[in-house]
């Protein structure tokens, strides 16, 4: 189904899309106290997405780096080419030291990567330790957002899936009491685990080591509980130097829900005495992604969700109509490059309004980048034929003043004499909730020359 | 200084008096202005949706159409950012070039160019002003609401020249209106949805009348706003700049 459609079928409970609106657009509005409060953003930004453009153009370099680093701090690096590749090393780990039991906190790439279900049909439990992904997770649901995964759901919603998989009372919608009874659920989960998972944030070339930012501070509970820890990173998430943090942690924050700082930076460089910690570091897709000249800054992307909580496209349709891990406009320009055929539609789930690039930390230039998807999917195809068609003759017509002044004056009239039941068909998606424009008997064109006769 | 009058293609079409209003405007400061006959359109809606390829031949009749000109000015954001900033895929000839730099807003030309400081107008209404995504932050004629920096608006400068206007305050100053172009059919719930939340924040904030710098977007609000029989107005920037 297209993100048009499932949009549409989000939409038909029009008080839970108010909802859903007002709700992440507090996120942007908070967004923009916290930016605004700092004069130098607009340099911020700009040094930001400097930094990653070095790193992009430098990533081989910075790649081995890290893995000097990290290899002399004791951390074992693990390359992964493709997401079958991370789920067999995070496998392999796991196996090696008989551990059965991973506690995961703060991982997108795990989600792209599908590495719950492989793990499970291994025979390893995994409980994704933040609760919004935990709500997921026990829904057996993909996140909606890459911050917030669970807010497409409404407390009582929470409620009920609580009840029946936590037991916690019948049609409870308190909020304070629902958190309490995850994170006592979560607490045994953390004191049962083997082995601690989480995603990157930033990975420090010159020091090996990793950041991860968390506002629950699970990252830390499954790391220090456990003598194994694992950190899986895409190749994208290297900055150069420990003090290019001081850009990013002021960023990232602000941009994702408007706080100062995260509640935990949790920095990451050594195992523990006796213990042991792996990075694994997976390419799936994102060198090919590299390659292309116009789309390859969408790897700068640090995953704030900036993008989709000003997207008013994301805000009215919810993030699985995007039909990826990834949703919103971040996912709108990565998604194509992974298999364009399948993800066609959602360049398209645009207006081109422009907020997205305007509120990106790092200043991916998004929706420049949707509108080049656009090029690139009519010129492969996969456009609707009647789409393809009615545009190519739309060029024939608007680039010859005859055709134009004919076709203008046919559609003029036939607006005007056209009963409305002809002209409000089911074809007319323009009309189902909109009227035409009334047609006027004389263009300007007709009206200028009537009052200049010399032109 | 010789200046060629651009309308949007659907505005010839379905607007004339916002043409009117516009050639009636420049006239007001005495801007030795003609319309072309020989314009059709940007090439907009075939690149958005696309099909740039088959917009090409209506960049090059732009050119030609308006390469004489020493500015070219049209009542719209969307079409004059789609020429300046989307006119690069045809080779750069020194025409092209001229007239790339050379399109205007109405408001850039208003302010920038002859640099008016006054207008005649009289408009006693209150008005909400809808910043059409292009020329906010496409053209940059305003401080969009996510940059931080000095706050500016070139359209509400002009609409505070004009007299007995109140602009009222919105809940979101500059949220888009769904239109979108060819995304107005292809995603029309999302549209329509977009546009009603844009009528309501106007609504719920006092506005008789909802003004923009582009028809296109008050096309699609005008068309919801009709359905509906809602009671508010919409008309351009440029037939409130040019009120008597």
């Amino acid at each position: 189904m297209q993100h048009a459609d499932k949009a549409a079928t989000f939409i038909q409970n029009e008080s839970k899309t108010d909802w859903h609106n007002a709700s992440i657009w507090r996120a942007r509005e908070k967004r923009d106290v916290a930016a605004h409060g700092i004069p130098e953003w607009e340099h911020l930004r700009e040094l930001a997405s400097q930094i990653k453009d070095n790193v992009l153009s430098n990533l081989d370099h910075y790649l081995v780096q890290f893995e000097e680093a990290a290899t002399r701090n004791g951390v074992q690096v693990h390359w992964a080419a493709t997401a079958e590749d991370h789920n067999r090393i995070v496998l392999g780990i796991l196996q090696k030291n008989k551990l059965s039991k991973v506690v995961k906190s703060k991982s997108m790439l795990t989600e792209e990567c599908h590495l719950n279900p492989f793990l499970e049909a291994n025979g390893v439990e995994v409980i994704d330790t933040d609760l919004g992904e935990r709500i997921i997770q026990l829904r057996d649901e993909r996140p909606s957002h890459i911050v917030a995964p669970a807010i497409h759901l409404k407390k009582e919603e929470i409620g009920e899936l609580f009840h029946e998989k936590l037991g916690t009372e019948k049609g409870a919608t308190d909020p304070n009491y629902l958190t309490e009874a995850a994170r006592q659920h979560l607490r045994s989960a953390f004191m049962e685990s083997h082995a601690g998972l989480t995603g990157v944030n930033f990975a420090v070339a010159e020091t090996g080591g990793v950041v991860i930012v968390t506002n629950e501070g699970n990252s830390d509970m499954g790391v220090h509980l456990n003598k194994v820890q694992i950190h899986c990173m895409g190749i994208e998430k290297i900055i150069p130097r420990a003090q290019d943090l001081g850009i990013f942690v002021r960023l990232l924050a602000r941009s994702a829900i408007g706080q100062a700082i995260s509640i935990f930076t949790s920095h990451y460089h050594r195992p523990k005495a006796g213990g042991a910690m792996h990075y694994v570091i997976v390419d799936n897709g994102r060198s090919e992604h590299l390659g292309r000249e116009d789309f390859r800054n969408g790897l700068k992307c640090i995953r704030c969700g900036a993008c989709m909580n000003t997207c008013p496209v994301y805000r009215r349709s919810g993030g699985h109509s995007y039909g990826y891990t990834i949703p919103g406009p971040i996912g709108s320009i990565l998604t194509p490059g992974k298999d364009l055929k399948q993800h066609s539609d959602l360049p398209f789930a645009s207006t081109l309004c422009g907020s997205c690039s305007d509120v990106c930390p790092v200043k991916i230039d998004i929706h420049e980048q949707l509108y080049k998807w656009r090029q690139i999917i009519a010129e492969e195809g996969h456009l609707n034929r009647f789409k393809r068609w009615s545009m190519r003759l739309a060029g024939k017509i608007l680039s010859s003043p005859k055709a134009y002044r004919r076709f203008g004056r046919l559609a003029r009239w036939a607006l005007r004499v056209m009963p409305s039941s002809m002209v409000y068909n089911r074809w007319n998606d323009w009309g189902k909730e909109r009227e035409l424009p009334t047609a006027p008997k004389q263009s300007f064109k007709e009206w200028y020359q009537e009052n200049h006769p010399a032109s | 200084m010789k200046v060629g009058l651009f309308l949007p293609c659907y505005v010839d079409q379905f607007y004339p008096q916002v043409g009117i209003a516009t050639l009636e405007l420049l006239r007001q400061f005495e801007v030795e202005v003609s319309y072309p006959m020989e314009q059709t359109c940007c090439g907009q809606p075939m690149a958005n949706s696309g099909c740039e390829k088959d917009a090409i031949p209506s960049y090059l009749h732009f050119v030609e159409t308006f390469q004489a000109f020493d500015y070219i000015v049209a009542p719209s954001g969307s079409c004059t950012y789609h020429v300046r900033k989307h006119f690069d895929v045809i080779e750069q000839s020194e025409q092209v070039q001229h007239v790339r730099a050379r399109t205007l807003d109405i408001s850039e030309f208003l302010l920038d160019v002859i640099q008016i400081k006054s207008l005649t107008a009289k408009f006693p209404h209150k008005v909400g002003l809808h910043q059409s995504c292009h020329g906010l932050r496409g053209l940059r004629l305003g401080q969009g609401s996510e940059r931080v920096g000095t706050a500016y608006s070139k359209t509400e400068q002009l609409l505070q020249m004009v007299d007995g206007l109140e602009l009222i305050t919105l809940d979101r100053k500059d949220e888009c209106c769904g239109f979108g172009g060819t995304f107005a059919v292809s995603e029309a719930a999302v549209s329509a949805k977009m546009g009603k939340d844009r009528i309501a924040d106007h609504q719920r904030n006092g506005a008789e009348v909802l003004t923009a710098g582009d028809m296109s977007c008050l096309m699609h609000l005008e068309g919801l706003i009709r359905r509906r029989r809602s009671e508010i107005k919409v008309m351009h920037l440029v037939e409130i700049l040019n009120a008597k």
